[in-house]
């Protein structure tokens, strides 16, 4: 790893202050940037941790749903009773991402500012009508994710929190990669009142909704509601895990196990 | 580029003056000669270099040693009692064979003392599942697995089941 100049503010205002700097780069829980920096892929100038800033931190309920700090590691989740009370499905869904110690020191806000196309937590912030709050502004999940790797977020801009509404009925089901356990493919299935929502991740370059298969869930909430019907293969990830044709019929599987869960 | 690192490692207050890109087994191993912490992969695939940070789990080959500043840390040295009796889980491991060559014991000891914190009385499936993020090369995981059954049950201080030879 190059060298770089490591601060650790205490205030969300310092934090702001210090990404000013050319090429600083924010650190959660650094389950993926410090693996990124061993292998030389980055060179940030500095790493200003967010490890230290209180606001940043805790699971609050908030209008009936739940608003997660963006410095709460995925176990505090996968462990909260509270979030097991409000949103079981995001729960488990934090119990299934890596492994135990990845789930010790990974962060909500590392995961979705980071917006790997595998990772689990974006289908939650799509399917949940999540809100994320920066130190700027608020972001709706829908429009938070923009590509591989890429977010909403300006250059420099904080994730302070994110709030997801509570579903009358939700489950994530994932079809995982046995190494690294992040999704070939995931699928998170909301139920809102009138209202069904499935996004899926890992099956393209960022998480989208399967918009007809909502239409069919609102018609019929049922797993069997969902037979022959396909998000096709265009535009899905090919690579050495599985190829896209293998994608697309996964997550008509995963989205039927998740209607399943969800009961 | 330097800062001075402060924490508690085995009980004991340690500070050294390092490199911020310092990672925390390198920390342990090469500034403190805490040698016990293994470096398997290096990549955060294989959990040998697990150590606890304030009682959780943790893959120090992906923690730099400035995050765990203030922190108290436990090293596979740590686990024994000053008069070398072992820890129930490291009894349990010798007891049960739970390992072939022993590189990646350090590692799947640790995680496994933090696996029975949060859950004391774990199932087979529970144990493997929470021994997930810990390779052993070998493919010791029969032993390794009935080794933390017995730990578990040593740790409660309740009398281990009978294991059947193999």
């Amino acid at each position: 790893m190059y060298a770089f100049t490591y601060q650790r503010p205490t205030t969300l205002a310092d934090a702001a202050a210090a990404i000013q700097a050319e090429d600083a780069k924010l650190l959660g829980g650094g389950q993926t940037l410090l693996p990124t920096l061993k292998q030389r892929l980055a060179r940030p100038t500095d790493l200003i941790d967010l490890g230290a800033i209180p606001e940043l931190k805790g699971i609050r309920e908030a209008d009936g749903g739940l608003e997660i700090g963006a410095f709460t590691r995925h176990a505090e989740v996968a462990h909260s009773d509270l979030v097991k009370r409000v949103i079981p499905a995001l729960s488990s869904l934090a119990e299934g991402i890596g492994d135990r110690q990845v789930r010790n020191m990974g962060t909500m806000g590392g995961s979705i500012a980071n917006a790997d196309p595998s990772a689990d937590y974006p289908s939650a912030v799509v399917a949940l009508k999540a809100t994320v709050t920066t130190d700027r502004r608020s972001i709706a999940g829908d429009d938070f994710f923009t590509g591989m790797f890429e977010t909403a977020l300006e250059p420099g801009e904080i994730i302070k929190s994110v709030r997801f509404s509570r579903p009358d009925k939700a489950a994530y089901a994932k079809f995982r990669n046995p190494a690294s356990r992040y999704a070939i493919v995931g699928v998170f299935v909301a139920k809102f009142g009138s209202e069904v929502r499935v996004a899926v991740t890992g099956a393209a370059g960022s998480v989208f909704r399967a918009e007809a298969f909502e239409t069919a869930l609102v018609a019929d909430f049922r797993a069997e509601a969902l037979n022959g019907l396909s998000v096709g293969s265009d535009g899905l990830n090919a690579d050495i895990h599985a190829s896209a044709d293998y994608r697309a019929h996964l997550v008509t599987v995963m989205a039927k196990r998740a209607v399943e869960a969800a009961g | 580029m330097s800062c001075t690192v402060s924490m508690t490692v085995n009980g004991k207050t340690v500070s050294r003056e390092v490199e911020e890109r310092t990672l925390l087994v390198a920390f342990l191993r090469e500034h403190l000669g805490l040698t016990g912490t293994h470096v398997g992969c290096d990549t955060s695939q294989c959990g040998a270099c697990v150590v606890l940070v304030d009682g959780r789990s943790v893959k120090s080959c992906t923690a730099l040693a400035v995050q765990a500043d203030g922190a108290a840390v436990t090293t596979i040295e740590g686990l024994a009692a000053a008069d070398g009796t072992l820890h129930p889980m490291q009894a349990a491991f010798r007891e049960h064979h739970g390992l072939q060559c022993g590189f990646c014991t350090p590692g799947m000891v640790m995680s496994a003392v933090d696996l029975v914190r949060e859950n004391p009385n774990p199932t087979e499936a529970e144990i493997r599942e929470g021994l997930e993020g810990n390779i052993c090369r070998c493919t010791g995981y029969h032993n390794i697995v009935k080794a933390v059954k017995a730990g578990a049950e040593a740790m409660a201080g309740t009398q281990a089941t009978p294991v059947a030879a193999e």
